[in-house]
């Protein structure tokens, strides 16, 4: 144990107070929800990668696109290309959606969220923490979370295969609920990912005169105003992907088969 | 209309100390600061508060209310609810002096080890020429009263009393980032904020920002963008390599 910890001579000089917070709101109201949404996104996404009914024309789950197997349906297969061959079997999701996933789980909203829900590091602002000894993102593992501007490019990608999904669901089904399902959750995502603290640093937070790049300020104050909505954005698009990838698995399965399904 | 509120004061010196309960009055349009006076005039005259303006700009009057930080001033009794107890206790972070008085020179030892706003050699005061969209992130950060309210709630150190020397908190970070954006400054400051400075430490949970009485986005607006700044330099090799093809700099663009 170190000279200054948590029992040292220089804490003893704090106000000695034995509570870990006198906070007397619903403080813990935020880490709960946030744990139990987070572990459902989890669970569904778990179930979601090993489902198979991932495509049912024209509509393509987004877990599972883009779709690079020769064992995808062919209408499935992104441009009509299957780069992994025949030698890939294993559901599509598994190949991807680890851009996806590792762009939320680097996100500087969904760390704030999950250090509180789920680390505790803090639960709350001033409420004590529960761990002896804290390093943040100062060393490994945390500082990988400095790999968030790569997924950021990644999720460019991934955005613009879910809107072609969607516009191929329009031509094809105009009047599907799905087409348009999946065309509300391609806007999401792409705010979502627009949105994003990199990509505000990229167009030209990490310029010192603005004044000399005027275009890049202009797409900079775009992307600030979207970025103040970077917390509702996540959240949003979080829900509109699960409930556009679930309900193209229903129609898939044939439990949703209404006529404008 | 007055009532009798119920107050629990932090009453102590030296980190020694006990919660006192006080039954006081309290009158239409009154602040928490103004409560603790009446304490001072009425029932607990070697009570120790500091204040000063009384309008939020000061920032001296920091406590802790009902475990919240905040400006006893800018507090107003009429958010509580005539029977509830209030608590109040003198920041955490910091050493207490006595009752709701704190210690706050931890914040101006992390002052001076900031390079200070460093123009270029070749520019003289009076010289600078700067259009206003080059300077209005910085000037977001001009607005800080150094409540270090931002510094008390942040849990790296308020939980964490080891980290004090190698981190400078939320305060003296968005220093450096106000300083890192300023288009006259020529200090390269992005490794020494990493190194140095603790910006590695903030794991972005944002309680900075929901206690700053000036509104300043200090997480989105000032760590956000520094740490990204760091990455440039530090662990975004197609940056590095993009600095080296194009000869520039990468410290000041």
């Amino acid at each position: 144990m170190t000279q200054t910890a948590a029992d040292s001579p220089a804490r003893r000089q704090r106000a000695q107070i034995k509570e870990r917070t006198l906070r007397t709101d619903q403080w813990w109201r935020y880490p709960l929800v946030t744990f139990i949404i987070f572990t459902a996104f989890l669970v569904y996404a778990t179930w979601a990668i090993f489902d198979m009914d991932y495509f049912v024309s024209p509509y393509h789950a987004p877990f599972a696109s883009p779709c690079l197997a020769t064992s995808c349906p062919e209408e499935a297969r992104l441009f009509g290309l299957a780069p992994f061959g025949d030698w890939y079997t294993w559901p599509p999701g598994i190949l991807i959606l680890g851009l996806p996933a590792g762009f939320r789980f680097t996100c500087y909203y969904y760390r704030k969220a999950y250090y509180r829900g789920f680390w505790l590091s803090p639960p709350a602002c001033a409420v004590g923490e529960p761990h002896r000894t804290y390093t943040g993102e100062s060393r490994f593992p945390l500082i990988l979370q400095n790999v968030h501007r790569y997924f950021f490019y990644a999720a460019i990608v991934i955005g613009l295969i879910l809107a072609y999904d969607a516009v191929l669901a329009l031509v094809h089904k105009p009047a599907g609920l799905g087409t348009w399902i999946l065309i509300a959750n391609a806007i999401l995502i792409n705010l979502y990912t627009l949105s994003c603290h990199s990509c505000r640093h990229i167009t030209a937070g990490r310029l010192t005169h603005f004044s000399r790049h005027p275009v890049r300020y202009k797409a900079w104050t775009v992307v600030s105003k979207l970025n103040a909505k970077h917390q509702e954005l996540a959240l949003v698009s979080m829900f509109s992907v699960m409930g556009a990838d679930l309900y193209v698995r229903l129609v898939a399965k044939g439990i949703v088969s209404f006529p404008f399904a | 209309m007055s009532y009798k509120a119920k107050f629990r004061v932090w009453r102590g010196e030296g980190g020694e100390g006990r919660l006192e309960d006080f039954t006081v009055e309290v009158n239409e349009g009154e602040v928490v600061l103004d409560i603790i006076h009446r304490l001072q005039a009425t029932q607990a005259p070697d009570l120790a508060v500091r204040w000063n303006c009384k309008a939020g700009k000061c920032g001296s009057c920091s406590m802790e209310i009902n475990g919240k930080p905040r400006l006893g001033c800018m507090t107003r009794m009429s958010t509580f609810t005539e029977d509830e107890t209030i608590t109040v206790t003198p920041m955490r972070t910091f050493p207490v002096i006595k009752d709701l008085v704190t210690d706050v020179s931890f914040n101006y030892q992390k002052a001076r080890e900031i390079p200070s706003f460093t123009p270029p050699a070749d520019v003289k005061p009076g010289e600078y020429r700067m259009q206003q969209i080059d300077v209005e992130r910085s000037q977001e950060f001009r607005k800080c009263i150094e409540c270090f309210m931002c510094n008390n709630v942040c849990h790296v150190i308020r939980d964490h009393e080891e980290n004090k020397p190698g981190f400078a908190g939320p305060r003296f970070l968005m220093r450096i980032a106000e300083l890192d954006m300023h288009p006259y400054d020529v200090v390269d400051r992005k490794d020494a904020a990493q190194e140095e400075h603790g910006l590695g430490y903030c794991n972005i949970t944002k309680c900075c920002t929901e206690v700053c009485p000036e509104h300043i986005k200090i997480t989105d607006n000032a760590l956000i963008p520094m740490k990204e700044r760091v990455v440039d330099r530090k662990y975004d090799p197609l940056v590095w390599l993009g600095n080296k093809i194009f000869k520039r700099s990468g410290s000041k663009s």
